[in-house]
């Protein structure tokens, strides 16, 4: 096979002596920034761009995939550990996560979401190397209603499955579609909730709403309480390392998040949160240990973690055979690119084939050293648990405040932290899931536009959502989505009832 | 880790900066501000202004400092009010912010601060898909005249020069501009997804962003917007197919406000240094970007034709009321 022999010969240019030293400075250095929620791997490499401007193409493009690769496994650790999202594709972890790491299950939580990420990322660059040019057809063909219909699935199977009750998701979703409002509208520019505060025209950060809700909210609530019931963590019962159970339980849910992941990040608009949601509730809706979730389920790890760290992988095929950048990081690395007067693009595998597969080749190496530098790290990162409570949250809130100031220094910014931690705090006190409103924060901007744009194609027809075949059977999916917990209500299961 | 990286980053820049000063800014600390987020076309001229002072040895030390937001008012709010009379910063911004400025309500104006030069422009290109049956301008222009909203154009944020550009091309057609149906998309990669699976009637971007698939044969150039034709392309001017429309997206270098003519002075050497310096040239050759650089009077008159044209092409598709 064509593709097998290329990436052997990219294989001996990744495992160069230098190549894989860049390539141990992008992963260290990517998953020190994943660990701070605010700083993300875009702002990382942008800030390397000048100073990798001497290396030599290969080396420092190498170093950046190892950055984007890192960033995406630190995100978790924060996460898990003390509720904070790194990143706001590893939010859906913190909610089984953090729930494992308080029951003293931190280990296994940390080694699925390593090795989940692991098994991931390595299918999804095997997906890189054989199915890039046929998915690439497919995403340049999925156009804004295809899209508007994807994020219906996703807002549905969210409201339904984040949270005790369809009514109190749906509650925190509007409250999240609502600040998904703020700013300049894409497309007429005007500015909406902005109340002529100049630092909201660009709407509102999602790591800073995360942040806030999670990590400021957690450490209020926990506060707020501390008279009533003192709350012994444990931070370790059981085994350090993942069980047989937990093994037998993480593979599915490994691969499903895999293959939700890689195809939606090979979308121009796809994202790596949306697969995360998705996994999340497939595997709520699919577990044999329902009564698990919401306290600590090793499925609700395992699958967004492996659904992120593939849909990284997918944003690579549209970067390398398009030349479109569809995340931030992605569009950094193009920026990488053209500083050595290269074009991604269907014309950079056939001019520079060594590069290229390269690249794709020290993804692997890179995953198999994040394994490597992680798996060890678990039995470290668990023993933050056994810092004194108070202590552990005093530290939360500094670390979270100075991300934030970090990526962002503006007053603004921080009165939003607070404000949000507020929020947060309200919404656990009075049993709202606080997941939704990050959703919708983040889907409901594209959701709008995207419909929109639809509409603004087809002269305002709505029926262009039924005709496109992609759009109609999604549609479908969200409609089932939306009924079937009603129709089936009163059956234990309703597993099989859609997808 | 940013703080390291800047470190690391500092660390470099001193070391690489001379210690034989001759001229009245070798011992100049420059800040360059980029009114935008890592990553844009501000910050990547930005970055490139530091790159070649330091390569050039021109001045100590150099720093980019990104303020994102709101198309650069923002930035440009915060330099009115915090460097006034620093001689030490230079502000990046171009023809993105003269739109942005009106379409905001910025508080802050262009006026405020010190214009320096001109210095880069890239032109922009009006694509369609290989297998679109429009093969001209001229068979686009014949679509927009006969049925303006059906013509779909894709392209970046609304309000910016895509956008601008696509109003001007309908106007030029001889169709009524306020009924152009411009489609924004967030950055060049969503709307490039969207020409190539044939979404839209037609795409517009800079030329360099669309140059790989051009030359790739996916997509179909039928016109530039530069009074002449680019060197090693072969896509023929909106001018030469008599249709009125010649635009660039040009960027330039703003010094603080309340700066004295002489630190004024200063900073305007220090540019014409930087743009006739060959690290500079490499730069523009490498990003595509081609060379402007227009100083002094005659770009502060340059800005103010822009200003009303902008101005009046925003107010007729109703961006601006």
């Amino acid at each position: 096979m064509d593709a097998l022999a290329s990436l052997i010969h990219g294989l001996a240019i990744a495992t160069q002596p230098m190549n894989m030293l860049y390539a141990l400075i992008g992963v260290l250095l990517g998953t020190a920034v994943g660990v701070l929620p605010g700083i993300g791997p875009a702002l990382t490499v942008a800030l390397l761009l000048p100073i990798t401007f001497k290396l030599d193409p290969a080396g420092s493009l190498i170093m950046f995939a190892g950055i984007y690769y890192g960033g995406m496994y630190g995100g978790s650790t924060t996460s898990i550990l003390i509720n904070t999202p790194g990143e706001s594709a590893s939010m859906v972890t913190t909610l089984e996560g953090n729930k494992m790491a308080k029951a003293g299950r931190g280990g296994p939580a940390l080694a699925t979401a390593a090795i989940g990420s692991f098994v991931a990322g390595t299918l999804a660059t095997l997906g890189i190397v054989f199915l890039a040019p046929w998915l690439v057809n497919v995403a340049v063909n999925f156009g804004p209603e295809d899209y508007f219909a994807l994020m219906c699935v996703a807002f549905i199977t969210v409201s339904a499955t984040f949270g005790d009750s369809p009514v109190r998701g749906l509650t925190s979703l509007c409250i999240g579609l609502t600040l998904g409002l703020v700013g300049i509208d894409k497309l007429t520019g005007q500015a909406r909730l902005a109340f002529g505060v100049p630092d909201l025209l660009d709407g509102i950060e999602v790591t800073t709403l995360a942040v806030g809700l999670f990590a400021l909210g957690e450490a209020l609530y926990v506060a707020s309480r501390r008279h009533l019931v003192e709350e012994k963590l444990e931070p370790v019962r059981g085994a350090l390392w993942m069980t047989k159970a937990d093994w037998s339980r993480s593979w599915k849910p490994w691969l499903r998040g895999t293959m939700f992941g890689f195809p939606i990040g090979a979308l121009p608009a796809g994202g790596a949160e949306i697969p995360t949601f998705l996994s999340y509730s497939t595997e709520k809706r699919l577990t044999k240990h329902p009564e698990e979730f919401g306290h600590g389920a090793i499925e609700g790890v395992a699958g967004p973690e492996a659904a992120n760290n593939a849909s990284a992988a997918g944003t690579l095929v549209p970067l390398l055979t398009l030349g479109l950048p569809t995340s931030a990081t992605a569009a950094m690395m193009l920026a990488g690119f053209q500083q050595y007067g290269l074009n991604p693009g269907p014309l950079l595998f056939a001019e520079r084939p060594d590069l290229v597969w390269g690249l794709i080749a020290s993804l692997f190496i890179a995953n198999v050293m994040l394994l490597v530098l992680n798996l060890p790290l678990v039995g470290l990162w668990v023993r933050l648990l056994a810092i004194p409570q108070s202590w552990l949250y005093a530290g939360i809130l500094v670390f979270a405040t100075m991300g934030t100031i970090a990526a962002k220094p503006s007053v603004v910014e921080l009165s939003m932290l607070a404000g949000f931690g507020v929020m947060g705090f309200l919404m656990r006190r009075f049993g709202y899931p606080i997941a939704p409103v990050v959703v919708g924060l983040i889907l409901g901007p594209v959701a709008e536009a995207q419909l929109r744009r639809a509409l603004q194609i087809s002269l305002g027809d709505p029926m262009v959502l039924l005709q496109s075949p992609m759009s109609a059977t999604l549609l479908g999916i969200a409609l089932l989505a939306l009924i079937a917990p009603f129709a089936l209500n009163g059956m234990s299961r309703f597993k099989a009832s859609e997808d | 880790m940013s703080l390291l990286s800047r470190g690391i980053c500092r660390g470099l820049l001193v070391a690489g900066a001379t210690l034989l000063a001759t001229s009245a800014f070798a011992q100049m600390e420059i800040k360059v501000i980029a009114p935008a987020a890592p990553g844009g076309g501000w910050d990547q001229t930005a970055r490139s202004i530091q790159q070649a002072l330091i390569a050039e040895k021109l001045v100590k030390n150099a720093q980019v400092i990104n303020i994102a937001g709101a198309g650069g008012t923002v930035g440009l709010a915060q330099f009115v009010n915090g460097a006034k009379g620093d001689g030490n910063q230079l502000m990046v911004n171009g023809f993105v912010m003269v739109g942005a400025i009106l379409m905001n309500k910025s508080p802050v104006s262009l006026s405020q601060i010190t214009p320096i030069a001109r210095i880069t422009e890239e032109t922009q290109v009006m694509v369609v898909p290989a297998n679109s049956p429009i093969k001209t301008a001229k068979d686009l222009a014949e679509l927009v005249k006969k049925d303006v909203a059906k013509v779909t154009f894709a392209g970046g944020s609304a309000g910016g020069v895509d956008h601008i550009m696509a109003a001007l091309f309908v106007g030029a057609a001889g169709a009524d501009a306020s009924k152009v149906n411009y489609v924004a998309f967030s950055g060049g990669g969503e709307s490039l997804a969207a020409i190539l699976g044939g979404k839209v009637t037609a795409g517009i971007s800079g030329y360099g962003e669309y140059e790989g698939q051009i030359k790739a044969g996916k997509l179909r150039a039928i016109g530039v917007t530069s009074p002449q034709r680019l060197p090693n392309a072969d896509v023929p001017t909106f001018k030469e197919l008599s249709i009125d429309l010649v635009l660039t997206n040009w960027r330039s270098v703003f010094g603080a406000p309340g700066i004295s003519d002489a630190q004024k002075k200063t900073l305007a050497e220090l540019v014409d240094k930087l743009v006739k310096s060959n690290s500079w040239k490499d730069i523009l050759k490498q990003k595509g970007w081609d060379d402007a650089y227009l100083p002094g009077e005659p770009f502060a008159k340059f800005l103010a034709d822009e200003q009303t044209r902008v101005g009046n092409v925003m107010k007729t598709v109703g961006l601006v009321k």
